[in-house]
């Protein structure tokens, strides 16, 4: 009798794996090729376009991947609140506000397809948004697509005219000198910290516009891997300041700073990035051995050091 | 052509009497209960604008007086004002003195010009919290010009320096210049009001809105008082 029990198990077992498969292959034939489940498969995708290079993208082709790869942290809604968003700090961006991070175009104003296009492909450093280059061209340009369908500005408004970025003048000590000059004046410190560590007066008390609390840029954490939120170039950090980051306390400095002024500060910003290769920084070293911020702080050789052989993020 | 005299006539008549027989309401915004107390700022963080305050300056959230007056609540004919989306020419002015925003609260109409003026020695940044209007956050260092801009729909915004946390101000966007500003003793007055029905709301930053119908018939003063509860934090 005792023997049998296991039996009965097994038998019981095996009618329940049985009628689970059938159940469930029973679900997923009527299913679409992706599960789709709640709101998004009532959601009419409306038809949005977006337009990089020769590259039409359209909302509607967007909806698998959107389902796919966003969902989880940007919503059914587009609103940020995906099952993960709980979880992430940043929160992933609320497409219903259209207000984005990174643009080339002046504060207030809606983004082009191209810079939506370039943050999906380079991912937001410092927060939970991935690289998404692995993602072809044209399935970036119909989730910068898709991305529209959940705000009215985009029927509203048009994209903001990029501003205009002139071609950078050489690196001097000079240039870097007056860039340090103007960090002060214009009181960047006051958050980013006199050493750009992100570590000023203000930096504690900042949130964003969702009320979250939200850290100021440390320019000297990371190596020669070390980016900023809106790309890495200095044509990217030249963009960054002149236009804000929207939606954070980073305001726009367009109206306030000449460009060959803004020249100036890209250069001096770079050498807070101790630890990256960079001209700005061997400028620095030819004149004065050491990069400047850490003059005082560290014995000579030990920021003599090329920043290459530094792990990401590594400290002295 | 007869016709077009006669309702010339009748218009002149309308406008006439519209002038003539204009009705203002008067009242008084009070609070019941303990409000919060104003809490001190700290500036020391920002020496040029400490040191333009004798006293140190309190948080301005709630501001009450005499006889539980409660000073900047907004009062405006939020419904059957007769000159909405008539845009005052003149621009409105929003200062930033000493690390606080002068006025507290400002009230403009929509796409009424705007103008940001920084008197301080130091940079801030003007950042208006906008939901339904665009956002936008702009810095504006000491000796640059005045920041022009307008907001088209109406809206209460919150604006804030992130550089000087304490810094907070109301922008007040309407749709009607029939509005006035609660003084120091609560007292508001609607004034050039033509007959007619009217819904006035009283808005405060912290205790949010009360509404209150009113009937003008003609050359008469009413009284409409508001009363909002107070909050203790």
């Amino acid at each position: 009798m005792n023997r049998l029990k296991p039996m009965r198990f097994i038998a019981t077992a095996i009618v329940g794996a049985v009628f689970c498969a059938t159940f469930a292959t029973s679900v997923l034939a009527q299913a679409p090729d992706v599960p789709q489940v709640g709101p998004l498969q009532k959601l009419q995708v409306k038809h949005m376009e977006s337009h990089i290079g020769n590259i039409t993208g359209s909302s509607e082709n967007a909806k698998t991947n959107y389902r796919r790869y966003c969902v989880g942290c940007h919503g059914d809604y587009g609103d940020g609140n995906g099952e993960n968003a709980v979880w992430l700090d940043p929160k992933p961006r609320d497409f219903t506000i259209a207000t984005f991070k990174c643009r080339s175009t002046l504060t207030g104003t809606l983004p082009t397809d191209e810079d939506l296009f370039n943050t999906i492909a380079r991912g937001l450093t410092n927060s939970n948004m991935p690289i998404w280059n692995h993602l072809s061209k044209q399935e970036r340009a119909d989730l910068v697509a898709y991305i529209k369908i959940f705000s009215p500005r985009w029927d509203k408004e048009k994209a903001g005219t990029p501003i205009t970025v002139p071609p950078e003048p050489p690196v001097t000590l000079e240039s870097i000198s007056h860039g340090e000059a103007l960090f002060t004046k214009l009181e960047c410190w006051k958050c980013h910290g006199p050493h750009g560590e992100g570590d000023g007066p203000s930096a504690s008390t900042l949130t964003d516009s969702q009320n979250n609390p939200i850290r100021p840029y440390n320019f000297a954490l990371g190596g020669n891997d070390s980016r900023f939120k809106c790309g890495s170039t200095n044509q990217d950090i030249y963009k960054i300041f002149m236009t804000g980051v929207d939606g954070t306390p980073m305001p726009s400095f367009a109206d306030v700073i000449q460009p060959n002024d803004a020249w100036d500060l890209v250069h001096f910003l770079r050498t807070l990035q101790i630890h990256r290769k960079s001209k700005e920084n061997d400028v620095l070293m030819a004149a004065h051995g050491v990069i400047p911020p850490y003059v005082d702080k560290t014995p000579a050789p030990a920021p003599a050091a090329p920043a290459d052989n530094k792990s990401p993020g590594g400290g002295q | 052509m007869r016709t077009r005299q006669t309702l010339l006539t009748l218009s002149t008549l309308l406008v006439f009497s519209a002038v003539m027989f204009a009705g203002t309401v008067n009242g008084k915004v009070t609070y019941t209960g303990t409000p919060a107390k104003p809490k001190p700022i700290d500036m020391s963080k920002e020496p040029s604008c400490a040191k333009q305050h004798a006293t140190p300056i309190t948080t301005e959230s709630v501001v009450t007086g005499p006889d539980n007056a409660l000073e900047n609540v907004v009062v405006y004919v939020s419904s059957g004002a007769p000159d909405d989306g008539q845009v005052p020419p003149q621009a409105v002015t929003f200062d930033q003195k000493g690390c606080q925003y002068v006025p507290h609260v400002l009230v403009m109409h929509t796409d009424q010009e705007l103008k940001i003026v920084n008197d301080d020695q130091t940079s801030h940044n003007i950042h208006p919290l906008s939901k339904v209007n665009v956002e936008w956050n702009k810095s504006q260092p000491p000796g640059t010009p005045p920041i022009t801009t307008k907001y088209d729909k109406p809206e209460f915004i919150s604006v804030k320096c992130n550089i000087h946390p304490w810094m907070h101000g109301e922008f007040a966007v309407l749709k009607t210049n029939h509005f006035d500003v609660s003084k120091g003793s609560g007292t508001f007055s609607l004034p050039n009001l033509p007959p007619g029905k009217y819904t006035l709301t009283a808005w405060q930053e912290d205790y949010g809105v009360q509404t209150a119908d009113v009937t003008i018939t003609g050359n008469e003063t009413k009284e409409v008082n508001f009363t909002f509860k107070a909050k203790a934090y």
